[in-house]
């Protein structure tokens, strides 16, 4: 328990001590964490080409160009251009918003449901956890391709149903990650307490369980991330994801694959990126585990 | 020499010039012995063929029944040149006025459950085809419009009655998915029996299926022609991905994809195997549609279906998207350069045809403007194969933009694709087709009028002219008047009321292991396919 003393001992801490400028905080990240800085950078890069796409691209992402069909790396195309003669790097571009999109909001989606079920779950205990998680054993006892792959054949391709093939695997993976935490949390004193005060059920779950859940939570969210991005594009390459024209790195791939022979970069720079943004994600979860997960820390 | 004869020699002559880099046929001992093995770019949705159009169905299932008449396999280019098959002697001429043809019957022919085949067969697998029960399906109906009825006086004798004498009979009954069944399998199981059982006279019988990956023939030891087939079996390979059909040639893991590839692949496959690689090329009698649905408010305008047709580039596109797909000629609704076809002059008078592109854009947008629907939304709904309908959809889209429509796609697999087209209706505009076998223009044109089986544009009964139109055409005996009627039809579907929208015709480009030998390409990827001419020289 902590002690009002305490408190104060910390309060007056934090006053005398100096607060770094944020650019020292920066390197010392770096110093810590440089491979979780450099995903990070990647990250922020995708949302940046994301968020501008309309500015830094060099073409609109639907043009085509019939003379300059399947051109290869140049000063007018950087990247080449594809079957139909549109500009691969502004397709790249305008595909990180897919992309970000897919990953972001089936990672929130997905851990965030997962992260209600699982505090859910380990409170009330009793027969409400036990059929939670036969269920939850249902679903994850597909691997996460094939479960998406199933969902997708069952309510049809298109951005909206992939999203729903994504999270829907999330959803009892971060909250089986969570239920193991919140179970350890549920039998500590102040839950009790909380208990004992008359507090509500609801209260006690939002209040003092679930910011005591947050690391594991954010460590899914983060992995989920990477994890989506690279499903959308898998989904997208068996042709059950995002259909053309929308600018897609799965989509491309696939369509690449007629053409790939004799015009490499119809495939090299979409699967470059769909490498390179997953494994920005990744990085930058582990980093985030690292720094969120005491046991991981010191080893 | 008449127009067909000299159509037929120009086909020859085309065909012959493409295979030229094969050197010329040589008459050879076929070997026995061996299995095909097969590519195929789609399922089949089932396999009765009476009421499917797809070469997903054609390849694999073909092989196992027999027709009453078919295109001579030596001679698949003429659009004249017929034999029989179940039948006996050459295909007979008619008697009363052109109105009454008799066949005889072949004897002793076993089906492959060791039934014996009958006119009463004959009669029963035509009955379903030219008049299905309510509720059954047959989409080539239409073709049959001049036939009164279909008897058997006896159990070698066939005789089919005409309503009026013409020369699309013939063709019409050879083409190939008129697979014979057996009257006692129809009446025992039903209509719908063959849509999932095999049981035929053909030169291979079932040997079994995977879905999603092969299906399997065997020789059929009592087949009708003695000493044939050659082969010992046949595998058909399924796979959507073109790259993945061409490395099985490649890798021989296929020996033959019977549909067609784009130059791009036929190139890399020639550089890659050289003289273990022919290539046999075609042109095709298929085209590729987009329908819109008039079951649609938003398509029921025919501005509207008028300013879609304008703002697609078929001159360019045919440029353009020769060099990435199976798609090249412009043409009207009939197969480009017979001569029942538009020439270029007669099709640059058709709205979406003509060589000022920017004009017809302009007026498309003002044909939307008045319409009410400027910048319209919609939904494209495509099949999920490559070869040419993801390129020719993409391409679609991207000249509907020019004109401010919005336009997305839905992609989906076969089988979903044609429920979506045949039965739920559950579309904006859809890519279609028309992929006929035998080049039988008066039939073939049949698609475009709403009431024909095969159309799905949801305009049957809305469009009493161009029923007529079609009835005058096909009762037409003058090959003159009847080239007339073509253009008064071409301009109502295509132009007037733009019921359809052609895009570009195919063209047919088949590279196979070299060893493959017997099997002529044909001027569609529906002819030929029967396989009891197919050898392997190993």
């Amino acid at each position: 328990m902590v002690t009002v003393s305490e408190v104060q001992t910390e309060a007056q801490f934090e006053e005398v001590a100096p607060k770094k400028p944020w650019t020292q905080i920066a390197v010392d990240l770096s110093r810590k964490q440089p491979l979780g800085v450099f995903g990070l950078a990647i990250v922020v890069a995708m949302i940046i080409a994301a968020a501008l796409a309309d500015v830094v691209a060099p073409y609109n992402p639907l043009q085509e160009h019939f003379d300059s069909m399947l051109s290869g790396p140049s000063e007018d195309y950087l990247l080449g251009t594809d079957e139909f003669g549109r500009d691969i790097l502004s397709r790249l571009i305008y595909g990180s918003r897919t992309a970000l999109l897919v990953g972001f909001v089936c990672a929130i989606v997905g851990s965030t449901a997962g992260l209600v079920l699982g505090v859910a779950s380990a409170y009330f205990g009793g027969l409400f956890d036990l059929m939670l998680q036969r269920i939850l054993d249902v679903f994850m006892a597909f691997p996460l391709i094939i479960l998406a792959l199933a969902v997708v054949a069952t309510l049809g391709p298109g951005i909206e149903n992939v999203m729903i093939a994504i999270i829907l695997p999330f959803i009892p993976q971060c909250a089986r990650v969570v239920r193991s935490n919140a179970l350890a949390i549920r039998e500590i004193p102040y839950v009790d307490a909380a208990r004992a005060l008359g507090f509500s059920d609801a209260r006690i779950i939002l209040r003092h369980m679930v910011p005591n859940v947050m690391a594991p939570y954010l460590i899914m969210l983060t992995t989920f991330l990477g994890q989506a991005i690279l499903l959308e594009a898998s989904l997208s390459f068996l042709g059950l994801g995002v259909q053309d024209p929308i600018p897609a790195w799965g989509l491309m791939l696939t369509n690449a694959s007629e053409f790939f022979e004799g015009a490499p970069w119809v495939a090299i720079y979409p699967g470059v990126a769909i490498s390179l943004s997953v494994f920005g994600f990744n990085l930058f979860g582990d980093s985030v585990r690292d720094v969120l997960d005491p046991k991981l820390r010191s080893r | 020499m008449s127009k067909y004869a000299r159509f037929a020699f120009a086909l020859a002559v085309g065909t012959g010039l493409a295979m030229g880099a094969g050197g010329p046929a040589k008459a050879e001992t076929p070997k026995k012995g061996g299995t095909l093995n097969f590519i195929v770019a789609a399922e089949a949705p089932s396999y009765d063929l009476h009421k499917e159009s797809t070469f997903a169905a054609v390849h694999p299932i073909r092989p196992f029944y027999s027709l009453l008449i078919r295109v001579n396999p030596d001679n698949p280019q003429s659009p004249t040149d017929f034999q029989c098959d179940l039948c006996v002697g050459s295909v007979p001429k008619p008697t009363d006025g052109g109105k009454t043809y008799t066949f005889k019957i072949k004897k002793g022919v076993k089906f492959h459950d060791g039934q014996t085949l009958t006119a009463a067969d004959v009669v029963a697998t035509f009955n379903k085809i030219i008049s299905p029960p309510e509720g059954v399906v047959s989409v080539r109906k239409a073709f049959y419009k001049m036939v009164d009825s279909v008897t058997a006086p006896d159990d070698e004798t066939v005789v089919f009655k005409l309503k009026f004498p013409t020369g699309a009979f013939i063709p019409a009954l050879a083409t190939p998915m008129n697979h014979v069944y057996s009257a006692k399998d129809l009446k025992e199981h039903g209509y719908s029996w063959h849509e999932k059982n095999v049981n035929g006279t053909g030169a291979f019988k079932f040997a079994g299926a995977v879905a999603g990956s092969h299906v399997d023939g065997v020789r059929f030891e009592n087949f009708h022609v003695k000493g044939k087939p050659y082969l010992d079996g046949y595998r058909a390979l399924i796979s959507r991905k073109l790259a993945i059909r061409v490395q099985a040639i490649r890798g021989d893991r296929a020996a033959i994809e019977f549909r067609g590839f784009p130059p791009k692949q036929r190139d890399d496959l020639v550089a890659a195997l050289g003289k273990d690689i022919t290539v046999q090329e075609s042109d095709w009698n298929c085209v590729l549609l987009f329908t819109p649905n008039q079951g649609r408010p938003i398509m029921q305008d025919p501005r509207v279906r008028q300013a879609l047709t304008l703002a697609v580039d078929r001159w360019g596109g045919s440029q353009h998207l020769s060099r990435i797909a199976i798609v090249k000629t412009v043409g009207g609704i009939g197969f480009p350069g017979h001569p029942l076809s538009a020439t270029k002059a007669e099709l640059v008078r058709l709205n979406g045809y003509g060589t000022d592109l920017k004009a017809s854009r302009e007026k498309a947008k003002k044909l939307l403007a008045e319409a009410g629907k400027a910048g319209l939304k919609f939904e494209l709904l495509n099949r999920g194969t490559d070869q040419p309908y993801k390129i020719v959809g993409t391409w679609l889209i991207g000249q509907w933009r020019q004109i401010g429509l919005e336009v997305t796609q839905k992609v989906e697999p076969t089988k979903s694709f044609y429920n979506s087209l045949r039965k739920t209706k559950e579309f904006d505009v859809s890519l279609d087709f028309n992929c006929q076998s035998v080049i039988n223009p008066i039939v073939d044109v049949s698609k475009f009028v709403g009431s024909a089986g095969n159309n799905y544009g949801n305009y049957k009964g809305k469009d009493q002219e161009l029923e007529d139109i079609y009835n005058q055409l096909i009762k037409e005996g003058d090959e003159k008047k009847q080239r007339e009627i073509m253009r008064v039809m071409e301009k109502r579907a295509l132009s007037d009321m733009a019921h359809e929208g052609v895009t570009l015709w195919w063209y047919k480009i088949n590279p196979h292991r070299s060893y493959v030998k017997g099997w002529k390409i044909a001027p569609s990827h529906y002819l030929n396919q029967s396989l009891d001419q197919v050898w392997l020289d190993k």
